[in-house]
């Protein structure tokens, strides 16, 4: 029998101590991006001529990001579905599909981020493009960090070790879904 | 349990597929919105629907009805959070003057790039002119950004 971290059973709080930590992490990055999006919100909406700048940024590839991140959130929660059945090998499958969609996702950013920088919107050409580097690529850095652990946490689903962690790595994988969903509109759609 | 988990996978399916759909939305509103000037419908269509698909994604991936209380109390904390902050800062960035201050150098941006943007040009790119080859307006466009700080 796979051995169990004493803290997945311990329950203080009436649930598991490492779903309960996962939510926390959640609720400090509310704070986080919660704070860079009301400032970037105050921001274009006491600057009439960041609109002009908006029309840059390719609506196209936001798009397609926003679906291949939809995408890769249907793989988690199915993933995970498959660890509540016990199913390693299925889930560390379902996962890697949402490792693919990261990768993806980060292609497109740098193809988006190449051709904007040689055109000269760079993050300091003005205010708005400054953010939108800096939401972004802080979203981007999440990515890439959850897409680190995911891989890590599917090498152990598909020896069926620790299967509880692919739950928690959803619900973080979701929310920088669910970021995304905001940023979207914000940088791309609203010119 | 077995049909049991296949009904779930159906279920996140279909929410996956309405996700999907409600992006088409969001790209297809906004399009109409600016083309027909509807102000309103890019704001439901872009900003509306974005809450509803964030809802979507908590309520049925992230299972946030299936948590304890507390669970909920932190995260409406968190959004607070950002709501008190959005409040108390955003009168100060947002007007560009007060009863006994002026914002001058957002001012001075705001019509400079304005102007610039009515001249046809502003599209907020550093170097604009070096992309296009001509060294002497880079040095100008540089010179430009770098003065009216906000």
């Amino acid at each position: 029998m796979a051995f169990q971290p004493i803290a997945t059973t311990r329950t203080v709080m009436g649930m598991p101590t490492a779903r309960l930590a996962i939510w926390w992490l959640v609720v400090s990055e509310i704070v986080i991006f919660g704070g860079i999006l009301a400032t970037y919100l105050m921001h274009r909406l006491g600057h009439p001529e960041w609109a002009n700048y908006a029309v840059h940024t390719n609506v196209y590839a936001g798009g397609f990001n926003t679906f291949v991140l939809l995408t890769s959130s249907v793989f988690a929660v199915l993933a995970h579905d498959a660890a509540s059945q016990g199913d390693g090998k299925k889930a560390a499958k379902l996962l890697s599909g949402t490792l693919v969609c990261a990768v993806m996702f980060l292609c497109i950013k740098g193809y988006e981020w190449s051709v904007e920088i040689s055109h000269g919107y760079t993050i300091t050409a003005n205010g708005f493009w400054s953010f939108y580097y800096t939401a972004a690529g802080v979203h981007g850095l999440h990515v890439i960090i959850g897409g680190i652990i995911m891989a890590w946490i599917a090498k152990d689903a598909y020896q069926n070790k620790y299967l509880h962690r692919v739950e928690l790595v959803g619900i973080y994988w979701h929310f920088v879904d669910l970021v995304w969903i905001f940023l979207f509109p914000l940088l791309y759609i609203a010119k | 349990m077995g049909s049991d988990g296949e009904s779930h996978a159906a279920h996140y399916k279909k929410i996956y597929v309405i996700l999907l759909g409600l992006l088409a939305v969001s790209l297809i509103g906004p399009y109409f919105g600016e083309k027909f000037d509807m102000m309103w419908l890019t704001l439901i269509t872009a900003f509306g629907i974005a809450f509803v698909k964030a809802w979507l994604v908590l309520k049925h991936f992230m299972h946030v009805d299936v948590e304890r209380p507390f669970i909920h109390y932190a995260l409406i904390t968190g959004v607070g959070f950002m709501v008190l902050f959005f409040a108390g800062v955003s009168p100060d960035v947002m007007k560009h003057e007060g009863t006994n201050w002026e914002n001058v150098g957002a001012k001075a941006e705001i019509a400079r790039a304005l102007a610039e943007a009515e001249a046809g040009g502003g599209h907020g790119a550093h170097g604009e002119a070096a992309a296009h080859g001509d060294d002497a307006d880079a040095h100008d466009d540089a010179a430009e950004h770098k003065a009216p700080a906000h």
